[in-house]
């Protein structure tokens, strides 16, 4: 099934976006209303900050059968809770590390900084992430029978 | 039905119906109508439900209409959600089958989400009703003076030596001519008397702590080696000093003493000392005798300021040209930019009103003026326009013109953009009455030639070249948000845009407000705009802030952190992450305890917690992994 999936052109990842209430989430509803038109690979789980994003959401993402998991928040600097995007880069990094171990391509998370007047680039991040996950394939590392 | 476009909406319906705990799923065309309003609390009121997802658009527009809805209907508040299927999904998306899925799925998410929902209380807390306003330039006096009319303290931040910012420098005003200085001043005097002002001057608010009605906020007062309550504006001091120094507040077209007040209507009409320059000669201290006003041992000083409220009235700057890289500015003396003509037209200038050029004091008898410098440049300056400088080139012909009957004026533009009251008549009056040229095209470049300026341009509109040879050249340069904007944003925790200009909260519906609760934006530090505008918002930004003091309490958002003793180990690691110092460790229990006014609810320590002892109220890992589930499934 999954595979037969892949090989049809249209095979949209799926990808989570973790967005923070204050930029990145007002980014993408700017691109919205600004009508940006970007592939639906993306659903997105709204938090108050990227801090808030544990490690484990992300490796319970992969286990679910997501393809890619992007977290996005304020730019370095102007955070609405002081620093949390500070904390969040931090974690971000190891979990790349800590998901390549575990025998995930790290390209699948990424991370970026729309503010939330970056309707354009929030629109672009989804279609380059939507493109980079589509060359990697499906995420096949939690399917039974599969090594 | 804009969502229909993209989105089966049948479909999402049908889908909705058959989700677990789904009692009631139904479209409907404007679901934040009275009817539809109506058609919730029903369903609410007959069916027993007791949670409710609206699919619809995003949550910042309509999430508080919907759930005072479901509160008016006798269940809590925060028992609805919001699936975003307008901005998120049918606006930006194409194929209506994946969009539809999508929306589906949004849905899903939302319903795992208020399923799990606790029912919760907002948090009342006291309003400090006493307001900071940064700047003070003409929006920051309004502002200031709006609020403390109303019976509110304010006060007023600014960090130059006087407040009244550009405004006091300008001539006469567009488009009635008024004299800009005769307008301010009276303000100025008003709000320097004012009970509930007080007004710190040299001086830069460098930290800001916490919340909507109530924050503490750091000044730094730098020293003026002048004591304010003792000095009386005499100006016994500058008339000794040996050093002159150029006079940025004339644009550097005369000196100033280091010791000096910008301009004779100060407020507060107390000197300063600038001591990059002083020479510690100690002669202003002799005049200055017994009065003893003269201290060199003033130190920098910090002070806390507590308030509810915070007005951002920090203006602009003129664009910065690099010398000689803009028509020769900077390296020809008669290549100036509209600020420094307002001080040569302005009555209280160098010149006393006397139209005459920097470099040999000649009365121009051809001036040209430049309109677009550096802005609507995308390549060099600013892609944005500055709005003020198709009406101040007008103001600058006309006046030049009055001053210099037998003059000509000639303006170089790319549009007219004279959108006011009275502005369109204003230029019309400077073609007609005043016969300035008006010549609709770009300047290639100018250079000096004999005690001239040639000016190269084109008139696109007749297509041929055009050379002037002019006595002065007046760049309308671009304005840009002042000076440590940026920094201050950053310590305030504010939204700018990619300019630096402070953003609002909503472009239409909240232009004075910030995104960040409690801080109201004044003026040009949000986009370019004249003295009227600037003056409305600054009344707009005002209100706003009487309206927040005209309550005793503030509710908060509850949506804060709790922590489960039993799971808890004290390791503190939380305490440390927290940046609003609302968790402390309890030594008698040894466990950590929340203290609830203070938390903000960004959830840093949830995810720092090993111990899984800490949740967020209403966005539990739970939750999280549910809607995780939710779009994982196929």
């Amino acid at each position: 099934m999954r595979k037969k999936e892949f090989d049809s052109i249209d095979w949209e990842p799926k990808i989570i976006g973790f967005l923070c209430k204050w930029c990145s989430y007002a980014g993408a509803d700017l691109a919205g209303s600004s009508r940006l038109i970007y592939p639906p690979s993306i659903n997105i789980i709204r938090v108050p900050c990227t801090s808030r994003i544990k490690p484990h959401f992300v490796v319970k993402a992969f286990a679910t059968g997501i393809d890619g998991v992007l977290i996005s928040g304020c730019h370095p600097g102007s955070c609405h809770y002081v620093n949390g995007n500070y904390k969040a880069r931090r974690r971000f990094s190891v979990l790349r590390r800590l998901i390549e171990f575990m025998g995930i391509d790290p390209r699948r998370l990424q991370m970026s900084w729309v503010s939330a007047s970056e309707g354009f680039k929030w629109a672009d991040v989804v279609r380059k992430a939507t493109e980079e996950i589509r060359q990697l394939g499906p995420n096949r590392l939690f399917i039974e029978g599969e090594t | 039905m804009n969502i229909a476009r993209t989105v089966d909406v049948d479909k999402v319906v049908k889908a909705a119906k058959s989700y677990r705990g789904v009692v009631h799923a139904l479209k409907y065309k404007y679901l934040c109508s009275k009817p539809g309003q109506n058609l919730i609390k029903k369903w609410i009121e007959e069916e027993k439900i007791d949670r409710i997802v609206v699919a619809a658009c995003s949550p910042t527009l309509h999430e508080v209409t919907f759930r005072g809805v479901v509160e008016a209907s006798g269940i809590n508040f925060y028992a609805c959600e919001i699936a975003n299927i307008r901005e998120q999904c049918s606006w930006v998306h194409e194929d209506m089958e994946k969009a539809t899925k999508k929306a589906i799925k949004i849905v899903n998410t939302a319903i795992e989400k208020v399923r799990l929902d606790e029912a919760l209380t907002p948090i009342s807390v006291p309003v400090t009703k006493r307001a900071l306003v940064i700047g003070g330039g003409i929006s920051g006096i309004q502002a200031a003076l709006d609020v403390a009319n109303s019976g509110y303290e304010v006060v007023l931040v600014e960090k130059k030596s006087s407040i009244g910012g550009h405004m006091a420098q300008l001539s006469e005003t567009f488009p009635t001519l008024d004299c800009s200085q005769c307008i301010l001043t009276p303000r100025m005097v008003e709000i320097s008397q004012h009970p509930r002002v007080k007004i710190r001057t040299c001086s830069e608010v460098t930290k800001a702590s916490g919340y909507i009605g109530n924050f503490k906020i750091e000044v730094r007062a730098r020293p003026r080696y002048i004591n304010e309550e003792v000095c009386d504006g005499c100006g016994e001091c500058a008339d000794v000093c040996p050093v002159e120094i150029p006079n940025e507040w004339e644009m550097n077209l005369t000196t100033k003493k280091a010791i000096s007040i910008p301009f004779p209507q100060a407020v507060p009409l107390t000197y300063e000392i600038d001591m990059d320059h002083c020479i510690e000669c100690y002669k202003c201290v002799e005049v200055c005798g017994k009065r003893r006003a003269i201290n060199f041992s003033q130190k920098e000083s910090y002070i806390t300021e507590e308030v509810g409220a915070i007005i951002l009235a920090t203006g602009y700057d003129p664009y910065s040209l690099e010398k000689g890289q803009e028509y020769g500015y900077g390296k020809n003396m008669d290549v100036i930019d509209g600020l420094t003509f307002e001080r040569i037209l302005s009555a209280s200038g160098p010149t006393h009103g006397e139209v005459r050029r920097p470099s040999d004091g000649k009365i121009p008898k051809e001036i040209v003026f430049i309109q677009c410098v550096r802005s609507r440049n995308q390549e060099k300056g600013v892609p944005y326009c500055s709005k003020i400088c198709c009406m101040y080139t007008a103001k600058h012909a006309l006046l030049y013109k009055q001053k210099v009957p037998n003059g000509q004026a000639y303006v170089f533009y790319i549009d007219i953009r004279a959108g006011g009251k009275g502005y369109e008549e204003f230029v019309q009056r400077t073609m007609e009455e005043y016969g300035a040229i008006y010549l609709r095209g770009r300047v290639s470049k100018v250079f000096k030639e004999g005690d001239k300026m040639i000016v190269w341009g084109e008139d696109t509109l007749t297509s041929r070249k055009v050379e002037i040879a002019a006595d002065l050249v007046v760049l309308a340069t671009a304005i840009v948000p002042s000076q440590g904007v940026r920094e201050l944003a950053d310590s305030l925790r504010l939204n700018i845009d990619e300019y630096g200009f402070l953003s609002e909260a909503h472009a239409k519906l909240r232009p004075v407000e910030s995104l960040t609760a409690g801080y109201y934006l004044a003026g040009c530090a949000q986009a370019p705009r004249d003295i009227a505008e600037t003056v409305a918002q600054a009344s707009g930004a005002a209100s706003k802030v009487i309206a927040l003091f005209s309550g005793d309490f503030l509710y908060k958002e509850p949506t804060t952190v709790t922590i489960e003793e039993g799971l808890c180990m004290g390791c503190g690691v939380c305490v440390e992450i927290c940046p609003y110092d609302a968790l402390a460790l309890n030594p008698e229990k040894g466990t950590v305890d929340v203290i609830e006014v203070l938390c903000e609810g960004c959830g840093a320590c949830v995810s720092s917690c090993i111990c899984r002892a800490i949740q967020m109220k209403n966005l539990t890992d739970r939750q999280i992994f549910e809607m995780i589930e939710v779009i994982g499934r196929n």
